[in-house]
């Protein structure tokens, strides 16, 4: 463990600026914190907080200096290694016919500053997705290799937090270059610091940094503990699986369905959520012609058309499909969850849908079943 | 293996052929090759029309013969609309291909029922190129096909040749007659009840709308197959074929990858229920 003063981060943005990262980080923008390009230390958040609610996010002052004295945002990392709109080919007519030309691979090596515990797991999960099985996505590869994490243990849980409960934070455990714990004292602002890779303590080098002392990696691990106690929220994953499977047909899809807009905003925030749909376009001339991915949500009614119609015509079936693909089949496809407790879907649903809420009442329905 | 699998690579038309007033075969060559596409029975591409967009299609040729490269579909969206306009010479783009298969190794020695439902005869058809080709290896066989009317009974040529051997019983049934059909009226279940197969003994292919499919398996085991003798091809939208779009999910399933030819006692707690 090490430890960087405040007023050594520059250095750190500088090192990675050095080594051909561009480093994205936490910024204010539209009374939100997104993830944007960061030059410098004042580009980040100081001194603001979020609240967080169902259907609700509001930015505070706080009453320090902090620069990552908040939760997590509309963002998600994603958008930076499954862009949300992307060319995947080239086409041009020649004759009767055409050749396909492949997107050449402009990807620049990305610094990703402030990445949550829960975003590690996130970013995980969609590596996997996209990489660990009989077919690899090229683009999300090639910026997955060139990828430095700089990760950052959580001093602040939100409303709608829920980390613990899907075992994936606050305390970042793997699948980072260096992760900093931000300690604010009576008198003092500095980062203690762990190297996760070899590319981390190099970065780590370039930068004014000393041993941690005992009672500063102590304060690191307090506060965790103390992040790792306000969570928000809960979710009782046991057995989650087998009951949702089990309750394919449920009342509480149509209950969900009254409330639900289908307006796919939990699948935007979702920092998991992979669906893409594809594009295919042709200039004016008809000679040149291109195919483009693009997020989707299975909350879309054309999400499911086969000829005929959509299989999923009403929302009480795609939220269904939704929330049992995240905590119930996702075990089976890939081997984990596909929440990772960030609140996100609540905070940005619309009408404050809270899944951990819903996935409650039907456990409570079925020991109220099951009582009877 | 693929190593750009979002890549499609381009094909030139060699014939259509129409061969209802709404479906019509594609025999597609890569130029450049001699190669054959190999396939496995079941399996299938995603065929791109230039500009237009991409859909995709079970492969229909023989997997013994595969040059050229054979494809039958229904003309139902603009893709498909765009591509019965092909002529020959045209170039279209091909992936794949893709999928699961109909396990025609793990039936050797047994009964084979293959039970089609309207276009769902295109995929099973290399299945019974294999077993024709392989006839020795298999019990009875046989092919039930189903379809609307008499005007749109697919590879028509090729069913009275089947239907004139020995060796495969086919019968085929339509849901509406017409003046001059003498054939069979009503849907392809009945079909079951009549066909000579060895229920503890047969493996059983079924491939058509998931309602036809659905009182196909319900009769196949009332005759005594057994779930795990019956393999079904499911459909579901689909954009990438390669697992990452997430559009072909059915439960846990990618019809891309786990699919779309499925055993059906893997998926029966998932099969019938509603909008899944």
């Amino acid at each position: 463990m090490f430890v960087i003063e405040r007023e050594h981060f520059q250095a750190l943005l500088e090192a990675l600026h050095q080594r051909g990262f561009e480093t994205l980080g936490p910024t204010v923008r539209d009374g939100a914190i997104v993830y944007d390009r960061v030059e410098r230390d004042t580009d980040f958040p100081i001194g603001w907080t979020d609240e967080q609610e169902p259907a609700r996010y509001t930015l505070k002052r706080r009453s320090d200096q902090a620069m990552f004295g908040y939760v997590v945002g509309p963002h998600s990392w994603k958008k930076f290694l499954f862009p949300p709109r992307e060319r995947l080919w080239s086409a041009a007519k020649n004759g009767n016919g055409f050749s396909v030309m492949p997107e050449p691979d402009h990807s620049r090596p990305l610094a990703l500053i402030g990445v949550r515990a829960c975003e590690l797991s996130a970013l995980a999960i969609q590596k996997k997705v996209f990489t660990g099985g009989p077919f690899v996505e090229p683009g999300y590869q090639s910026r997955a290799e060139k990828l430095f994490v700089v990760a950052l243990n959580c001093g602040t849980a939100g409303g709608n937090c829920f980390c613990v409960s899907m075992q994936t934070g606050p305390q970042a455990t793997a699948g980072f270059d260096l992760a900093l714990t931000e300690i604010i004292d009576a008198d003092r602002h500095y980062f203690v610091v762990e190297a996760g890779s070899q590319a981390g303590t190099d970065i780590l080098n370039d930068v004014p940094h000393r041993q941690a002392e005992k009672v500063e990696q102590q304060a690191a691990v307090t506060v965790v503990e103390q992040t790792a106690n306000r969570m928000g929220r809960k979710l009782e994953t046991e057995g989650i699986k087998e009951l949702l499977y089990r309750n394919f047909e449920h009342s509480a899809w149509e209950e969900i369905a009254n409330r639900c807009l289908s307006c796919a905003n939990c699948t935007m925030v979702c920092p998991t959520c992979f669906c893409s749909t594809v594009e295919d376009v042709t200039d004016v001339t008809g000679d040149h012609a291109e195919r483009w991915r693009r997020w989707d949500s299975c909350f879309s009614v054309e999400f499911s058309y086969i000829h005929g119609g959509p299989v999923r015509s009403t929302t009480s079936s795609r939220y269904r499909q939704w929330m049992t693909h995240k905590l119930a089949s996702w075990i089976d496809q890939f081997g984990t969850s596909g929440c990772v407790g960030c609140g996100r879907c609540i905070t940005w649903c619309p009408v404050g849908i809270d899944l951990t809420e819903e996935v409650h009442n039907i456990r409570a329905s079925e020991r109220t079943a099951n009582k009877q | 293996m693929l190593v750009q699998p979002m890549l499609p690579v381009p094909y030139v038309v060699d014939k259509v052929r129409q061969e209802t007033h709404d479906t019509f075969t594609l025999e597609l060559n890569q130029p450049g090759t001699k190669a054959g596409f190999s396939f496995l029975p079941g399996q299938f591409n995603m065929l791109y029309v230039f500009g237009v967009g991409e859909v995709p299609i079970s492969i229909s040729g023989d997997p013994l013969a595969p040059r050229p490269l054979v494809h039958t579909t229904r003309a139902v969206g603009t893709v498909t609309a765009a591509m019965r306009k092909l002529k020959r010479g045209d170039m279209l783009g091909v992936r794949g291909p893709f999928g699961t298969h109909w396990p025609i190794e793990q039936a050797t020695g047994d009964d084979i029922i293959l039970v089609a439902g309207g276009i769902g005869l295109a995929p099973l058809r290399p299945v019974l190129y294999h077993v024709l080709a392989h006839r020795s290896s298999y019990g009875k066989v046989v092919l039930l096909y189903g379809t609307r009317s008499p005007a749109d009974i697919l590879f028509q040529k090729e069913l009275e040749v089947w239907r004139g051997r020995f060796d495969i019983e086919a019968l085929v049934t339509v849901d509406r007659s017409s003046d001059h059909w003498r054939g069979n009226v009503g849907v392809v279940t009945n079909l079951i009840r009549r066909a000579g197969f060895d229920p503890h003994h047969s493996t059983a292919f079924v491939c058509g709308p998931e309602v036809m499919m659905h009182f196909t398996v319900l009769e196949l085991g009332r005759r005594g197959v057994p779930d795990n003798r019956v393999f079904v091809s499911m459909e579901r939208n689909m954009k990438c074929a390669v697992g990452f779009c997430g559009h072909c999910q059915y439960g846990p399933t990618f019809i891309c990858k786990d699919g779309p030819v499925f055993r059906f006692d893997h998926i029966r707690w998932l099969f019938g229920k509603r909008e899944v």
